[in-house]
């Protein structure tokens, strides 16, 4: 059986199910309301495997699922060399959200990379340590200033309300996905100008490391050919 | 096991050729404090390093290299002059899926020598001898006359500190040397900074900005605007001078060619002159222990791009097939051993050979 990963609840789930469904391939919970099991129509040797958005990328970079629908930005920052192990299949135009360096916007004097480094720098002679960037996306996050050569700041780990760590002083600077910037400017922050880490949206991936005999090669190429998608090179 | 137990061999041979050139063996923790290395390296090293948690001490790092604990042990007591060898793992976290090893061994020698350009000879020659059967392409260079040239240079001290920040990257420095030298025009987004900045004091501008939140304060923004002004009306390094520093960075030739190349700039920018002629007493150093530096190569930006702390002589041996990392390497690091020193510092050169591609290229494994 071919196994495709689904965020399990919300917004995404919905997107998701309506996605495949505007294309003919209906999916479905099946059981009660709170059981984790669902159901494929439309295409045969597909099953659907529900699970938490943020645990896809693990699996489809174990092999467990063989397609997995999940954010672009949690690819890229829990997978490492993310195109050696899923191939992007299908970008499906939801779910958007930007992964964003944002600052005080009282920082008049701080509007790109460059400007953050020189106050990083500046912040870091002053107060005696480096300057604190709030995040949860880590990777995404410190290769990006390592390729635009910031230096003198640290990456604190933030999971949840990190547009609030600046105010509660546990961090000078944030890294965090928005949408309409509607929460960075309640919190008084502002968006760098060059500070846009990942433009991500809801994709669909497919695994290189999962199994893949013949019969569920013509599962995909049938989902494919349902979805009017190209077939992924998953092999080779 | 066979391969490792090969590998080992070949290290300790390595460490007893150390020991018997006058170093005394030390050991060195495994397990790191995580904040001194970061404040050394900053967040990068996390993407090269094994980070983990202890309940009672916080986040420690698995040792990535030896010098940090072997400084700290020298600062806290050490003679004077000395000279270690070490042998152990270290380990490097890998973020590609055909990585290098994730740990291997390294056998190292450092010296802590106020005579500079004998000990910087002494490691050199030391190491060159031990690997001479091997075929391997040295490579050296010394980042002391580029931070000599940067502090010389006629511009502000802002200017001066910027550069030298950024030494060990050359790309962030390049576009800094760039714009101070007027070569890349002013970014748009900082042209418009400037205006808005002109516009009201910086006090009215930050209060226009809404509430002001988190530990940088209004001061720190102040001081900062005022500074970009500053820099804005600064005139641009001069043409020549710059000329100059953009030669420098590019300088390649065998050592004794480069040296005859950087005493006819020294004239033109006279704060190398000191840091050239250690330069050459180095040279003469070596030569006398029987290094052809005729021959030798010599690249003024060999070794920036390193994390290393590396302020002055740096070296390589490489092996011909490109994908290996270097068989050896080393520098030295005095400004590394002033950070770690509490107030106190000493000169200090060394550097490491992997024993694991000495054993590969002997045919050992």
């Amino acid at each position: 059986m071919l196994k495709i990963g689904v965020p399990s609840k919300g917004r995404l789930m919905e997107k998701t199910f309506d996605w495949f469904g505007a294309r003919g391939v209906t999916m479905a919970r099946t059981g009660n309301e709170r059981e984790y099991s669902g159901a494929v129509d439309g295409v045969d040797g597909v099953e659907l495997v529900l699970l938490s958005a943020g645990e896809i990328p693990r699996e489809l970079a174990a092999g467990r699922i063989h397609l997995g629908v999940t954010g672009s930005d949690l690819i890229r920052d829990k997978l490492a060399d993310w195109d050696r192990q899923v191939v992007d299949w299908a970008a499906m135009g939801f779910g958007h959200a930007d992964l964003v360096i944002a600052v005080p916007a009282g920082w008049i004097d701080v509007d790109t990379l460059d400007d953050l480094d020189a106050a990083a720098a500046a912040f870091r002679a002053a107060h005696g340590h480096r300057l604190r960037i709030a995040t949860k996306y880590h990777r995404l996050v410190r290769d990006f200033l390592t390729a635009n050569g910031v230096a003198d700041y640290q990456l604190v780990d933030s999971q949840g309300a990190t547009e609030g760590t600046v105010k509660n002083l546990t961090a000078e600077a944030i890294a965090d996905i928005t949408s309409t910037g509607e929460t960075l400017r309640a919190n008084h922050l502002k968006i760098l100008s060059d500070g846009l880490i990942h433009a991500s949206q809801a994709t669909l991936f497919a695994a290189r490391a999962a199994d893949w005999p013949a019969a569920n090669l013509s599962a995909l190429a049938a989902l494919a050919a349902r979805l009017g998608l190209p077939v992924p090179q998953v092999s080779g | 096991m066979i391969a490792k137990a090969a590998i080992r061999a070949e290290a300790e041979r390595l460490h007893a050729a150390f020991v018997a050139a006058g170093a005394v063996p030390v050991e060195a923790d495994i397990l790191l404090p995580a904040e001194t290395l970061l404040d050394l390296y900053g967040e990068d090293i996390r993407a090269r390093a094994y980070v983990t948690a202890d309940p009672m001490a916080g986040e420690m790092m698995l040792r990535p290299d030896f010098t940090v604990p072997v400084v700290q042990a020298h600062m806290a007591g050490g003679a004077d002059p000395a000279r270690y060898a070490y042998l152990g793992e270290v380990f490097r976290r890998q973020e590609h899926l055909d990585g290098r090893a994730r740990e291997y061994l390294q056998v190292g020698y450092e010296v802590f020598d106020r005579a500079a350009p004998q000990a910087d000879a002494e490691v050199f020659a030391l190491f060159a001898g031990l690997l001479a059967d091997l075929d391997l392409r040295p490579a050296t260079g010394d980042i002391g006359i580029l931070m000599a040239a940067v502090k010389g240079l006629s511009t502000t001290d802002r200017r001066r500190q910027a550069l030298l920040r950024h030494i060990w990257r050359p790309r962030r420095f390049r576009a800094l040397l760039d714009r101070f030298a007027g070569r890349a025009p002013m970014p748009p987004a900082r042209a418009q900074l400037l205006d808005r900045l002109a516009a009201d004091a910086p006090a009215a501008l930050i209060a226009a900005a809404g509430p002001l939140v988190g530990l940088r304060s209004a001061e720190d923004i102040a001081a900062r605007a005022e500074a970009l002004i500053e820099d804005a009306r600064a005139p641009a390094i001069a043409a020549p001078e710059a000329a100059l520093l953009y030669d420098l960075l590019s300088l390649e030739a065998p050592s004794r060619a480069a040296l005859a190349h950087l005493r006819g700039i020294a004239p033109l920018l006279p704060a190398i002159g000191p840091a050239v002629e250690t330069f050459a007493a180095r040279l003469d150093a070596l030569a006398a222990r029987g290094v052809d530096v005729d021959r030798l190569p010599f690249e003024a930006s060999h070794g920036r791009t390193t994390l290393e702390y590396y302020d002055g002589f740096v070296f390589t041996f490489a092996a011909a097939d490109p994908a290996l990392p270097p068989v050896a390497s080393g520098g030295r690091y005095d400004a590394l051993t002033a950070v770690l020193g509490q107030g106190r510092s000493i000169p200090a050169v060394g550097g490491i050979i992997r024993p694991s591609l000495v054993a590969r290229l002997r045919g050992a494994v």
